[in-house]
């Protein structure tokens, strides 16, 4: 076997530009005669607007102008549109104004811009913006606020209900009839705050000449934005390009089409000069879309001997004060629809209740939806195994779908594509010697040392995904993707995707993947997105979608390069079509090895195009789109020693491994790096992230002194293994492995740190397990000592 | 106010407002944009240059604090066309994805192992408790100082010591563990 | 900066220090890593910087008459690496080592810090432990101000306005004493959600003074009576009923979102015995 680029842990070709401060970040983009914009916020969560008086900013040194979200309204700009309504869910969609017009519904919504000749300048001239509101009462918490008498947002908005929404399979009510053993748990999925590092810049260049719109802006999908700005700023959308450079970091928060999107694009139009938005981490905090935030009051039934027989549901979803690109997704398909996680789950009904608060938008953050349908299983089981006496690792292989290789219907209405959960299992519990680990627990316990062990076997849903069912699930696009492969004069290849990566790699495993199919060298491959002007139209990089979606585009690029190749090659080799082989880069005559073209001068030939085959067009570029016919589901097992001093409730996570697969792998180095990242956002949530409000609205966790990311002190090393289960959803047979570890590291933290305060008898903590939650746990169940 | 201040070996006369932050003063006065501002309350790190061989958070000093010294940053660490040790380390070692914090964890961590002291799995990850990281787990970062601390010493690298490094935090672990019993 | 203007002015000397702080609205500047924050959340907002960190004379570590002199202007990476610290008075460059991160060590300086104040900071526990003087200077002449009375309150020092600390000395911790400092790290700000230091010293098998200060609960570092130990060995036990006093001691703790005042309190005894035992077991070793 030779040295094939896939498979292979090449360097990545982002990082010479990265490793030596040549990031092209939207921030550090400057174009001539640039104007900076800064935006007034409301300090109140929920207030009428009775005033707005701009003229002492407006005053000011380098102040160009003061606007209002009146102006924007009266210049054409609409309401920020929300991309995915959920059917069948009574959803409602209150307009979301780019500027608050007459009320402020959030701590951070936007009430007027300042366009100024520095940021400096504009950044003092909103401090000088006198805002007289009627403060009005708020409420911030999902569940409470559909209550009666609860502060109303919206007009039309009853209860501040957006949707309710369920899904239903089996007979529910039957399957706790007859159940030997329920479990019941209320469960906080807290409001979490992405914080990618890169906090959000836009730039925006209005070219009074051509009437064309040029947008930079942090996104993680440029043709949506497009899109969606074509819908609201009256810009045709041809009319208009969005770039996203160097983006840095994403998470979900960088999905939607922000409010700043269309302040810049106002300010450039009004002024005739571009205009630059970028944010502080302060207002990242407020202005930036926040994570999970579900309430969830949970039932599961079961056997006496550990089978799951049903699971029942009721939770509400904080959407925030507005809907978000695509907030009523995410807490619905993305999360109701995987309630049965790796097991065979007989029954299942869940209400979802979207609800609107006073709070910053919620929309998808690492796992939308997958994390806190995961959380929700795998912490039921474990409440199983404890009320049965059963280990926890046992009753999930009691339950675990047995392998499938061509497809699997669960309760919900989903296929999962292809699974083999138990080989992943066996080798997670090799790995740590499970048995050896419950020995040590015996034995530290009668020393008065708790150590705990957590075990998740999980599959998730990603690779969005086949554009029938996203037009059935009320997405309000397609989830397709596209590839241009053109091979120039040289020979080198430049591929263009409709996606939109932002360090996950594909620059670099795009190439391999092509420099693979092709037998080109990697580097004569050169991987081009995140702008809407050179790349075809595509759905960007979030739902762990970009490997398993696009390198399905760039494989039927592929397949017509070569069989044009070959066409090409037959002919100038005078040899029938039929007597062609392509392999290691070259087109040659079945044995007759020395009658051979490689791929670079068949590329040369077609483009110079002196002697072309009948009816073959000049040029070697070939341009593919690739609707999915499925999701996929990469699927593992993630296994987490902690040991918790139940003097001060601190918790040590000693040991961390995860048996993963998402298939066959183009990098390895590049995969377990995403895992390695995942892992670690999913114990964030575990141990240590929470965005706060108080009864006010503030946000009280508003800076990085409160909200506590992790930090590299509070991990061990990682111990990663796989297991390779291909998809025949796409030609690679690839799966999403960029979300996996955030779904998995969350329930399998929280489960160890339950597991070592068995002895206590702990019976819940809500996340996050600060010592000072843990601490007291211990102690009201010891009975207050 | 008037500053002379050196960067990255040039020498640079200015008139700049006292409030003026030092990262503010090499990103838009030098154009020097590979540093970057993560946050507002001197905590991610990203902003971290040299200065005066002091690795400092260039968000928390103003530029006049910054007169007549000399500041090295993420632009100025490779020199002769050849990249310094710990950035061709990054890359070896995949110890970036987005990119962002990468210059203030690269200026850090250059200045973690120059200064010695305890360059063991764990005092690196103490060691880097200034400089946060949402994409990659800091786990290939360590790997990268770790590399270049290897480099340094045997000019080789280690065999199975991945795997030695493993067994060794877990004792670590244990023998922290053990010192809590009292 | 997001912030109000100010001016910046940089004295050579102490006399033109004073005269600039003798202005309304002006504030010294060292490190900075205290005030910078502070002003860009606009919880500070000075109408002038007097920037003291060249004024020479406040950056030496001296050894004097039983004790060191640390310049005000030391910075906390000098102390946690300084050899002289370590061996005279190790309790201190321990704490050092705990501030902050490696950067804001490069920075912060030792009489910044105290000036500051901040209830969860470091240096003021140990220093209040290890009985140090704080050394200050103003137009009106010098001060020496013992430990317990330079820590007023929350942000609050005996310091006048327009004077400044110089330098702090600290008496050298005695042979046959051992030390630590435990600190709960806030996971996000690194401050001391509960700062601990201990000393005991040992005589043989027994203990002959012990001294604890608990800060990061109240408005300033507060020492508890741990006398009750003298005479006695070491054992699990003597440090626990020992750490009993730390609660009587400490009222109206603050709380705030990560940790309650009656957590704090609980984590200070805590951390209390186990400090005192490691101290003990310093003491011995």
């Amino acid at each position: 076997m030779t040295d094939r680029p896939f498979g292979a842990s090449l360097k990545r070709v982002e990082d010479a530009r990265l490793i030596t401060g040549n990031g092209r970040y939207t921030n550090n983009l400057y174009q001539p005669g640039m104007l900076h914009l800064a935006v007034v916020r409301s300090p109140y969560a929920h207030a009428r607007i009775l005033s707005i008086d701009t003229a002492e900013a407006a005053g000011m040194p380098g102040v160009m102008g003061v606007f209002t979200g009146q102006e924007l309204r009266d210049a054409g700009f609409g309401g920020i549109p929300c991309a995915w309504v959920v059917p069948d869910s009574d959803t409602k969609t209150p307009e979301h104004p780019p500027i608050a017009v007459d009320t402020v519904r959030y701590v951070g919504d936007a009430v007027a811009i300042v366009v100024a000749e520095t940021e400096q300048q504009a950044r003092d001239a909103t401090y000088a913006v006198d805002v007289d509101y009627d403060v009005l009462d708020a409420v911030t918490d999902g569940r409470g606020a559909t209550a009666d008498g609860a502060p109303q947002l919206h007009d039309d908005v009853e209860n501040n209900l957006c949707f309710h929404w369920t899904v239903s399979g089996g007979d529910i009510d039957a399957a706790f009839a007859a159940a030997d053993v329920v479990v019941t748990e209320t469960i906080i999925n807290q409001r979490l705050i992405p914080v990618a590092m890169e906090p959000r810049a836009a730039l925006a260049r209005w070219d009074v000449a051509m009437e064309e719109l040029t947008l930079w802006v942090t996104s993680q999908n440029p043709h949506i934005a497009r899109f969606l700005l074509s819908l609201d700023t009256g810009i045709p959308e041809h009319k208009i390009r969005v770039i996203a450079p160097d983006v840095g970091g994403g998470f979900g928060s960088k999905i939607a089409h922000y409010p700043e999107d269309s302040m810049v694009i106002f300010a450039s139009q009004k002024t005739g000069r571009p205009v630059k938005w970028n944010e502080s981490r302060s207002e990242n905090f407020l202005a930036t879309t926040h994570g999970r935030d579900h309430h969830q009051e949970v039932e599961m039934a079961a056997t006496s001997d550990g089978k799951i027989l049903g699971l029942r549901a009721k939770v509400w979803a904080n959407l925030g004060a507005y809907l978000s690109t695509a907030s009523t997704g995410v807490p619905t398909i993305l999360h109701g629809l995987m309630l049965s996680g790796a097991y065979t789950l007989p029954a299942v009904h869940e209400d979802v209740y979207g609800v609107f608060t006073n709070t910053t938008p919620v929309d998808a953050y690492r796992g939308a939806g997958r994390p806190e349908a995961t959380f929700m299983v795998e912490r039921m089981m474990d409440l199983v195994a404890q009320k049965i006496g059963m280990d926890p690792v046992e009753v999930r292989r009691k339950n675990l779908i047995p392998p499938f290789t061509e497809g699997h219907e669960v309760i919900t209405g989903l296929v999962y594509d292809t699974g083999n959960y138990e080989p992943a299992l066996d080798l997670a519990m090799e790995m740590v010697d499970y048995p050896a680990l419950r020995k040590r627990q015996a034995q530290l316990r009668e020393q008065g040392r708790y150590i705990g062990i957590g075990v998740v076997t999980y599959t998730e849903i990603c690779g969005l995904g086949p554009s029938e069912v996203a037009g059935a699930v009320g997405f309000g696009g397609g989830l397709w993707e596209s590839a241009i492969v053109r091979f120039h004069p040289s020979g080198k290849v430049n591929v263009m995707v409709g996606v939109s990566p932002h360090g996950q790699g594909e620059g670099t495993t795009f190439a391999q993947i092509v420099g693979d199919q092709l037998g080109l060298p990697v580097g004569d491959v050169e991987i081009i997105y995140g702008d809407t002007d050179l790349t075809p139209m595509g759905w960007g990089t979030y739902g762990s979608r970009t490997t398993p979606v696009a390198s399905g585009a760039i494989m039927g690029a592929i397949a017509k390069i070569k069989d044009k190749g070959v066409k090409i090659a037959a002919h100038l080799l005078e040899a029938s079509t039929e007597d062609i082989e392509f392999a290691d880069g070259k087109f040659s005559v079945k044995g007759s090895r020395d009658k051979s073209m490689t791929i670079q001068d068949i590329a040369l030939a077609a483009n110079t195009a002196w002697d072309m085959p009948q009816g073959v067009e000049p040029g070697l570029e070939a341009s593919a789109f690739f609707n999915p016919s499925n999701f996929v589901y990469p699927f593992g097992t993630h296994i987490a020693v902690v040991e918790v001093d139940p003097e001060t409730g601190e918790i040590e996570l000693q040991r961390y491994a995860a048996v993963d697969d998402c298939g066959p792998i183009i990098n390895p180095m590049i995969v377990e790096g995403q895992i390695h990242g995942g892992i670690v956002q999913g114990v964030g949530q575990a141990l240590w992230e929470e965005a706060g409000y108080d009864e006010k609205g503030s946000l009280v966790t508003g800076t990085l002194m409160d909200y506590a990311i992790p930090k590299a002190e509070s991990f061990p090393s990682f111990e990663l293994g796989k297991t390779e289960t291909p998809t025949p959803v796409n030609p690679l047979g690839v799966k999403g492995v960029g979300e996996t570890g955030t779904i998995a590291s969350t329930p399998t933290v929280y489960n160890a740190v339950m597991d070592a305060l068995l002895p206590f008898g702990v019976k819940t903590i809500d996340m996050p397990m600060t010592p000072e939650r843990v601490w007291r746990a211990i102690r009201d169940a010891e009975g207050g000592h | 106010m008037k500053v002379s201040i050196t960067v990255n070996g040039a020498p640079h006369e200015a008139d700049i407002e006292p409030r003026r932050l030092l990262v503010d003063f090499l990103r838009d006065d030098l154009g020097l944009k590979g540093t970057n501002i993560g946050c507002d309350t001197s905590q991610c790190g990203a902003c971290t240059v040299h200065v005066n061989g002091r690795p400092v958070k260039s968000c928390t000093i103003l530029a006049v604090q910054a007169d007549d010294a000399s500041v090295t940053t993420i632009e100025g660490l490779s020199g002769n066309g050849q990249l310094h040790p710990m950035q061709e380390a990054f890359r070896e070692m995949h110890g970036l994805q987005c990119g962002f914090c990468t210059s203030g964890m690269i200026m850090a961590a250059v200045k973690l192992v120059e200064d010695g002291g305890d360059l063991s799995e764990l005092g690196i990850r103490h060691g880097l408790e200034g400089n946060l990281c949402r994409c990659t787990g800091y786990e290939n970062i360590v790997r990268s100082i770790q590399h270049v601390v290897r480099e340094m010493a045997a000019h080789a690298p280690l065999e199975g010591d991945e795997a030695m490094e493993h067994h060794r935090t877990l004792r670590e672990a244990e023998e922290m563990a053990g010192r809590r019993q009292s | 900066m997001d912030n109000t203007s100010f001016d910046y002015q940089r004295p050579a000397t102490l006399e033109e220090a004073f005269g600039l702080l003798s202005v309304e609205g002006a504030r010294p500047l060292a490190g900075g890593h205290s005030l910078l924050p502070a002003m860009k959340l606009r919880v500070s907002n000075p109408t002038a910087l007097v920037d003291i960190s060249r004024i020479p004379g406040m950056e030496a570590i001296e050894q004097s008459g039983g004790g060191l002199t640390i310049g005000a202007l030391t910075t906390h990476e000098a102390v946690a690496a300084s050899s002289v610290v370590t061996a005279d008075c190790p309790l201190l460059a321990e704490t050092a080592g705990h501030i902050g991160d490696a950067q804001v060590r490069a920075r912060g300086t030792i009489g910044g810090s105290i000036a500051h104040a901040d209830p969860s900071a470091d240096y003021p526990t140990a220093l209040l432990a290890l009985g140090a003087t704080v050394n200050t200077a103003s137009a009106g002449g010098t001060r020496q101000i013992a430990a317990g009375d330079f820590f007023v309150d929350i942000f609050t020092t005996a310091l006048r306005p327009g004077e400044l600390v110089t330098s702090v000395t600290v008496p050298s911790m005695p042979p046959g004493t051992g030390s630590a400092y435990l600190k709960h790290r806030h996971p996000a700000s690194s401050y001391a959600v509960v700062g601990v230091a201990a000393l005991v010293m040992m005589d043989g098998a027994s203990i002959t003074s012990a001294r604890l200060v608990v800060g990061g609960v109240v408005g300033k570092p507060v020492t508890v009576d741990v006398s009750g130990l003298v005479g006695q060995a070491p054992s699990v036990e003597a440090f626990a009923t020992a750490a009993a006093a730390v609660e009587g001691a400490l009222e109206n703790p603050i709380g705030d979102l990560y940790a309650s005042g009656e957590f704090r309190v609980h984590l200070a005894g805590v951390l209390a015995k186990r400090a005192l035992a490691a101290a003990a077991e310093r003491a011995a070793g």
